[in-house]
């Protein structure tokens, strides 16, 4: 059936827009010189700042959206500094988080945080994950699903926690793009762009955060440049 | 769905004394388009990008045969299926088969017009599959029985008490009544249908021919759990979702949400390319798209064609004079506003949609605000030139409009005739300057007077003035 369909639905779309004729070979060296150009269009201007404006807008923006910012300078204070935002906010020390190494490595008991690193389940108040990149054009994280960054650790707790190099927040999305062009040889099976906690306005188009996503999105920038043997999820 | 788009009037009228209705669109009418306005004054590259937006959808509209393709080739290629339906009965018919096939007694879906516009939904009750929704509108509105009136925010319509009514009646706990808690009692409800769901079905907003990828954009994030989490991913798309590249897409996506809600960005937007892969911890192992044609290869090279550049974004609508007056329901079918107007007739026939294109007061506000630059008014007029070829409006009207057409092509004949009724009318009206019943003006003065002329026709007053000079 769906293969009588696929020829029937291409045939009449190859008569409207005459594909036998002269033009034909034409359109189709256009199409293919299109995908593989994968050009960017207009991008604003706005993100065209240097590194620390990037990071500037880039905080702006997100707190626009009800995200918490806040920025480190090493990774080796990131537990002390997500277990005082924790316990500010009253919520468990208790989180699932992305396997990198560079997050493994990090000494979590001295912050009376108990870790686990796997993909989240219904049941897990605070899930951490690492960006790929971020964008700050509107605040945006840009998240790459891997073995090591499971999606769901940013989408089933009410609680979610996002670290990302100040190296890599980034003018626009299409920089992002970019850039796991050059890093990685498939894409990812999901790429998230998210931009600030889970919304809705349903119900008499009242804002409310924490629809089915996370209630709460707090992102740590570090500043550190990661060299070491580097996140893998970004090799 | 049964459309009624036939019954607009009487749909309008009843609409317009709905004071639920009323308060509920009152919102959109400031919220929507402030919003929008803001979002666009604060992007000075706002209108460069709109073009750009249209030109996009221009070259893909022209080469969709082989975009279309290259994307079925892509998605192959990263482990996906693709199915093609002509039809809305075949795309039920491929979606149910794909549903038994992966042994679904529950799915989870995450708002979709096409899937609205196939009528998935009944075909899902039929075969005894449970069908959830989990767009929070779109859940409120499955548990009262009705269909969305908006294509954003589907119970737009509905107050809080409502939902408070059908929270309580459907989930079994006391009744709650602020956003928040309503919102929160959604949440936990909805939360273990996403884990008991054996296929999550989603629309798509985009489709990338260059990588097979399908990006859904959403605010609460339920599209990232509906597709992540059961075993089986199919997302529905229309043919003229794709386009070319990611980079295509993100033009089209900064011009999606300023013109839907005016913000930045949505809270979400996912870029689904195949199913999981070897060693990842989450994701569907399957994945499957369903491309429907639905009569839209038939628009491809019509007068219609620059219609296919809708991306849904609502903005139309937002700035509707109709629509912010009557709702959505009232339009009777799945696509209200101007864009459903110029849809509706393709669907179902310009016979049981020909009041639609005339609930317009062409204002031209629809095609002011289109992030693609759809020429909706024209849009429209085609259908009402279709609609006095084929004689389905009145014979008054018919001949009304025929008679000042006349008049129209012959100015000398046009101003003298409006002299005689100015000056008759002007004598007729009196000193109360109104008339409360007027032959022929039925339709006005049924629910108000028309305001009588002075007597004197505006050429003549501009000349007694010494206009222009």
């Amino acid at each position: 059936m769906s293969e009588e369909a696929r020829g029937a639905v291409l045939e009449r779309l190859r008569r409207a827009l005459h594909r036998q004729g002269p033009g034909a070979s034409g359109a189709r060296d256009a199409v293919v010189a299109r995908l593989a150009a994968a050009a960017p269009g207009l991008i604003p201007a706005r993100g065209d700042l240097g590194h620390e404006g990037r990071i500037q807008l880039f905080t702006a923006e997100a707190e626009a959206v009800h995200a918490t910012v806040r920025r480190l300078r090493r990774y080796d204070a990131l537990p002390e500094a997500i277990a005082r935002y924790l316990r500010e906010r009253n919520l468990p020390l208790q989180l699932v988080m992305a396997s990198d190494p560079l997050l493994a490595e990090l000494d979590w008991p001295r912050s009376m945080l108990m870790v686990r690193a796997r993909r989240a389940r219904d049941e897990d108040a605070v899930g951490l994950t690492l960006a790929f990149a971020a964008v700050a054009e509107t605040g945006t994280l840009m998240l790459c699903s891997a073995p090591e960054t499971p999606t769901t650790l940013a989408f089933l707790p009410e609680t979610s926690i996002v670290v990302v190099a100040a190296g890599r927040v980034l003018r626009a999305y299409e920089d992002g793009l970019r850039l796991l062009y050059e890093e990685r040889t498939t894409l990812p099976r999901s790429i998230n762009f998210v931009t600030g906690p889970s919304r809705s306005g349903d119900i008499e188009q009242t804002l409310q955060l924490g629809a089915h996503g996370p209630r709460r999105l707090h992102i740590v920038i570090v500043d550190e440049p990661v060299t070491r043997s580097g996140p893998r999820s970004w090799a | 769905m049964q459309p009624t788009s036939l019954a607009f009037k009487d749909n309008a009228r009843r609409a317009m004394a709905d004071p639920v209705l009323q308060a509920a669109l009152g919102f959109a009418r400031t919220g929507f388009q402030d919003k929008r306005r803001a979002a666009a004054l604060r992007l000075p590259e706002f209108e460069a990008l709109r073009d750009q937006a249209k030109a996009i959808k221009d070259h893909t509209l022209a080469h969709l045969d082989l975009y279309l393709e290259a994307f079925e080739q892509r998605v192959i290629e990263q482990g996906g299926k693709v199915h093609w339906a002509r039809d809305a009965a075949e795309a039920r018919a491929v979606i149910l088969r794909l549903c038994r096939a992966a042994g679904a007694r529950s799915v989870t879906k995450s708002k979709s017009m096409i899937c609205e516009e196939i009528g998935l939904n009944e075909a899902l009750e039929a075969s005894g599959i449970a069908r959830v929704e989990t767009d929070l509108g779109e859940y409120i509105v499955q548990l009262a029985g009705e269909t969305p009136s908006h294509i954003l925010a589907p119970a737009i319509h509905m107050t809080k008490e409502r939902v408070a009514d059908l929270f309580a009646e459907h989930h079994g706990r006391p009744r709650v009544a602020t956003p928040e808690a309503l919102l929160d009692e959604a949440r936990q409800a909805l939360r273990q249908r996403y884990f008991e769901a054996d296929v999550g079905i989603t629309g798509a907003n985009f489709l990338i021919a260059a990588t097979g990828s399908v990006v859904l954009v959403t605010n609460e994030g339920n599209a990232e759990l509906t597709q992540g989490l059961p075993k089986t991913h199919i997302a529905v798309a229309s043919l003229e979702k794709v386009v070319p590249t990611l980079e295509d897409a993100c033009t089209l996506l900064r011009v999606l949400s300023r013109s839907a809600t005016g913000q930045e960005f949505s809270a979400y937007t996912t870029i689904v390319t195949g199913p999981k892969r070897p060693n990842d911890l989450d994701g569907p192992a399957n994945f499957h798209v369903v491309l429907v044609d639905n009569g839209r290869s038939q628009v491809v090279g019509s007068d219609f064609q620059d219609i296919l550049r809708c991306i849904r974004c609502g903005a139309c609508m937002n700035h509707c004079p109709v629509y912010l007056t009557t709702g959505g329901h009232a339009y009777g079918w799945v696509y209200p506003g101007p864009m459903g107007a110029v849809l509706t007739p393709q669907f179902i026939g310009i016979e049981q949609g020909h009041h639609l294109p005339s609930a317009s007061t062409f204002c031209g506000r629809c095609e002011a605000v289109c992030p693609v630059r759809i020429p909706l008014p024209k849009l429209m007029r085609y259908w009402r030139e279709e609609q006095f070829t084929r004689r389905l409006s009145p014979p008054t009207v018919r001949y009304g409009t025929r008679l000042w057409a006349f008049a129209a092509r012959r100015p000398g004949l046009y101003h003298l005739g409006a002299r005689f009724v100015a000056g008759l009318l002007g004598l007729l009206g009196g000193r109360r300057g109104r008339f409360r019943r007027l032959p022929l003006a039925g339709g006005w003065t049924g629910t108000r007077d028309l305001p009588a002329p002075t007597g004197r026709t505006f050429q003549a007053l501009w000349r007694a003035r010494g206009g222009g000079s």
